[in-house]
């Protein structure tokens, strides 16, 4: 049976991850290679690295990132941030990404989706959403959050499925940071008007609100940053729990 | 150890390089047909769309090549499906090595299909000291309707083969070089045919 899958998600900048990281047996844990293969050797299904470096510099040192990590890590990984163009996503991929978010641009250019499906096939293009309620409406962000749009969440994850999207990353805004839960709701409502796999970003607190998102939430995949690096959850221990509730969980 | 990864423009084939490297075997990327002939082994690897591949291995003869190797071939994910009879995405023959098609996933289900499942019924050396249901990780669409050749199943919509062969000829739907520790196995294991 397919199984959800448990996504650590590291910020990068200019190289390194950036946010802290709190691994008690790592010599350096800004390293994101040796912080991507311990999390590869404890448990996690995949990994997402994304990129906040502003420069052109930092863009450039994310490209030996990417190949350093795929020399030395034996599960997929998705890279995004800044992603914009068919040559950007060619480059990520030849460096050994297995897929790529991409995010403002594809608002700002929906036919991007289609160029990059048709490019590389659907299966490695994910299309990451930013969205909070305004007035009870679920609306599309640009630019890591910061400029709203007029977009609907469920209208625009539709619109990218029907462009050749092959998995969506759903972010809720109000939720992330709060260590309160995921958006399960929003969630639940996305997986039954879409047809490829949803993942699950912003909120977890604890293992139970991994167990709300995939039984309550119907997500495919869930996403997290901090608990996972501030050994919060551990990961095979969450897993352990998560098979416990009967969910289809890889444990090896 | 001689291993040839056939390049011929589609996918990322690198994290199969880097795979072998990780397993102390260096692996070459190419598409001459002397190259390829020399090789102990060889990879057919390939992501995308089905007609669109079958059309670069035929603008470069390697579909007239392949099917005659002699040597441990294994084809990996659309690879493996290009080495069957025919397949649904883009209505294209295959090179007709296994003796099945390959088909959509029906809407019943998530597509494409995207993470880890179990793989079990294992056969032939292919799968040495890998356990039934052991988790590999696939991602697909498309998947290869269950027959003679079959060596593995996975159930996902369906009960389908996940991997397959026919005399040197392997072909497997999940990527061994995205799963871990037993894809790793895997891979030892086809170095060892």
């Amino acid at each position: 049976m397919l199984t959800k899958r448990i996504i650590p998600c590291l910020d990068i900048k200019n190289g390194r991850t950036v946010k802290g990281v709190n691994f008690i047996d790592l010599k350096d844990a800004g390293d994101p290679v040796i912080l991507a293969k311990k999390y590869a050797q404890t448990g996690a299904d995949e990994l997402v690295f994304l990129d906040i470096s502003a420069t052109l510099e930092g863009r450039k040192t994310l490209i030996d990132m990417v190949l350093q990590v795929a020399k030395e890590v034996n599960i997929p990984f998705t890279v995004g941030g800044g992603v914009s163009s068919v040559s950007d996503v060619d480059l990520l991929l030849q460096s050994g990404a297995d897929k790529v978010a991409v995010n403002s641009a594809a608002i700002k250019r929906p036919e991007l989706i289609t160029e990059l499906s048709d490019k590389f096939g659907s299966q490695c293009v994910v299309i990451a959403i930013d969205a909070k309620q305004i007035e009870g409406q679920w609306k599309v962000h640009l630019a890591g959050g910061t400029i709203p749009t007029d977009l609907d969440l469920f209208t625009w994850a539709k619109t990218v499925e029907n462009l050749g999207a092959g998995e969506i990353l759903f972010t809720s805004m109000d939720h992330d940071g709060t260590k309160n839960g995921f958006a399960t709701t929003a969630l639940a409502q996305l997986s039954s008007e879409l047809n490829i796999p949803i993942i699950a970003s912003g909120g977890a607190g604890t293992s139970n609100h991994f167990l709300e998102v995939f039984k309550n939430g119907s997500a495919d995949a869930a996403l997290a940053a901090s608990v996972f690096h501030f050994g919060t959850i551990d990961i095979i221990e969450l897993k352990k729990t998560l098979k416990q509730n009967k969910l289809p969980i890889r444990l090896s | 150890m001689n291993v040839v990864i056939i390049d011929y423009g589609v996918g990322n084939i690198k994290s199969i390089q880097f795979a072998f490297e990780r397993l102390g075997t260096s692996a070459i990327l190419s598409q001459d047909v002397q190259t390829i002939l020399a090789a102990d082994k060889i990879i057919l690897p390939g992501v995308g769309e089905a007609s669109s591949a079958m059309r670069k291995l035929k603008a470069t003869q390697l579909d007239q090549l392949i099917p005659k190797l002699t040597q441990p071939v294994l084809g990996i994910c659309l690879g493996m499906q290009l080495m069957c009879n025919y397949s649904e995405e883009g209505k294209t023959n295959g090179l007709k090595i296994f003796d099945t098609q390959v088909k959509r996933f029906s809407n019943a289900v998530k597509v494409p299909q995207m993470g880890w499942n179990t793989i079990a019924n294992l056969k032939t050396k292919l799968f040495n000291t890998i356990n039934a249901n052991e988790y590999m990780y696939l991602v697909h669409s498309y998947y290869a309707e269950s027959c003679s050749d079959a060596i593995a199943f996975t159930e996902y919509d369906l009960k389908y083969a996940s991997a397959l062969n026919k005399d040197n000829f392997y072909g497997v739907q999940f990527h061994p070089e995205k799963s871990g520790i037993a894809g790793e196995q895997l891979l030892k294991n086809f170095l060892q045919l």
